[in-house]
């Protein structure tokens, strides 16, 4: 028997793998049709344990897309948890109603304790300030789709380069390709964290900081713009400092190259002007439907279903 | 000069920094053994200046080391047998540790799953760098001086 296979962090998946996958989502991208029907009779758990509209979405769009049929809960008060069960024992009973599990939860390393008590694959759909694969998968698969690669780019990172998770998340997966350049944004007290800086000198990656948007725009492929997360700040008043630090806007994209392509995870609050939207280097929204379409191949993938 | 006597089979654990001995007798779980051991606080030590031993009566195969070798890799473990050193054991890092330390994220599942073990992986050999196997927050040398 084959041993059954999770999504954990997007290091889980070798990058031929992710080859495979991102290959398996723009074949879906081009024939969604074909795919239409390849889940019948297969059904997803979306087990949040804490409230995220767009990721949960997003999973339940991709089963259904593929012929398949969705169960769940959206947060833990209306789950067993609240009365205090396991997420050992939750996972033992979803493992009963459905072929495949997408699991969000506020405590790191939760669906890694689902996956290793499991008899169906268990998806993390974000733990905490710890992972949130399919957001570096989704992102990964808008470079590929948009650049045509995954390497020789310069690419900069905006915003709160301390706390975001997506950041981290996709340096990491970043690393394992050729000739990237990254150039870290952000103010002095949302600077990337040692740890990522310690690695990359590690690997012999090429990188720089700085604290001015305008004066890196020429030079970048991909301009990655994160939001500064007021739920990370003890202080509002720091927060209040911070959260307009950086404003994407049509001045500013004047200075960037013609084909330079701009990524958010969303939700975007202020640090994306709304008149950029229309630029069509602008391609946040269309990363959103990447992350439907990188879903549904991971979707495949680990439910080994093959399509011919 | 304080004098403890010879054991006829067991293990002599020299070179303990000077007060990790309970810490020691408490993780290798030597309260549960039904047998004479011996701890030495604050011997004197050439290359230490101080310095603790444990001695203690057992089958030799009830240690486990790998948690001595989380907790202080150049203890220096000697086997007796008829009152001998017969061997000495080399320490090394484990590559996992198992409910020895407890994760300090209040973020981390192990907070709030009942009865999980608190498993811990060598990350990074040279800088001796464990990291929790759930939520990968990172515990060095200073975190486990602490234990």
């Amino acid at each position: 028997m084959r041993e059954l296979r999770h999504l954990m962090s997007p290091l889980d998946f070798s990058t031929a793998e992710l080859d495979k996958l991102f290959t398996l989502a723009e074949e879906i991208e081009a024939n969604p049709s074909k795919y239409a029907h390849v889940c019948e009779g297969k059904k997803l758990a979306t087990c949040f344990y804490e409230p995220s509209t767009r990721t949960r979405l997003s999973f339940e769009a991709a089963m259904l897309n593929l012929g398949g049929q969705v169960l769940g809960f959206s947060d833990a008060n209306s789950s067993s948890a609240a009365k205090g069960e396991s997420v050992s024992d939750t996972i033992r009973v979803i493992s009963c109603f459905a072929d495949i599990c997408a699991m969000r939860h506020p405590k790191e390393g939760a669906p890694m304790v689902a996956a290793s008590r499991s008899s169906i694959p268990v998806i993390n759909a974000g733990d905490g300030g710890h992972q949130h694969p399919t957001q570096t998968l989704t992102d990964l698969l808008t470079i590929r789709a948009i650049k045509g690669r995954l390497n020789h780019f310069t690419i900069g990172l905006c915003g709160d380069l301390k706390f975001g998770r997506t950041v981290h998340s996709l340096i990491n997966a970043l690393v394992r390709y050729n000739d990237i350049h990254f150039i870290f944004i952000s103010p002095e007290e949302l600077t990337i964290p040692d740890y990522i800086i310690e690695m990359l000198r590690e690997k012999n990656v090429s990188f720089s900081e700085v604290r001015k948007l305008e004066e890196v725009m020429p030079m970048l492929d991909i301009l990655y713009m994160t939001r500064v997360q007021k739920e990370r700040f003890f202080n509002e008043e720091d927060y209040v400092r911070l959260k307009d630090y950086y404003i994407l806007d049509k001045e500013k994209m004047e200075l960037a190259k013609s084909d330079m392509i701009v990524l958010h995870p969303l939700p975007r609050v202020n640090e994306i002007s709304v008149e950029v939207d229309d630029d069509p280097r602008a391609v946040y929204f269309r990363q959103v439907q990447y992350g439907v379409y990188v879903r549904m191949a991971l979707l495949l993938t680990l439910l080994e279903i093959d399509v011919q | 000069m304080l004098n403890v006597g010879k054991i006829e089979e067991g293990f002599v654990l020299d070179h303990i920094k000077a007060g990790k001995s309970m810490s020691i007798y408490k993780h290798l779980g030597l309260d549960k053994l039904d047998c004479t051991v011996a701890i030495i606080k604050n011997a004197r030590s050439g290359k230490m200046g101080k310095k603790d031993i444990l001695k203690v009566e057992c089958d030799i195969n009830t240690l486990n080391l790998d948690i001595l070798g989380f907790i202080d890799h150049n203890i220096t473990v000697n086997v007796i047998k008829n009152c001998e050193i017969v061997r000495k054991l080399p320490l090394s890092l484990p590559k996992e540790i198992k409910n020895v330390l407890k994760c300090k994220n209040p973020r981390c599942i192990t907070s709030i799953e009942q009865e999980l073990p608190h498993i811990f992986v060598l990350t990074d050999e040279k800088k001796e760098i464990y990291r929790c196997k759930y939520c990968e927050e990172k515990y060095g040398n200073k975190d486990k001086f602490k234990i």
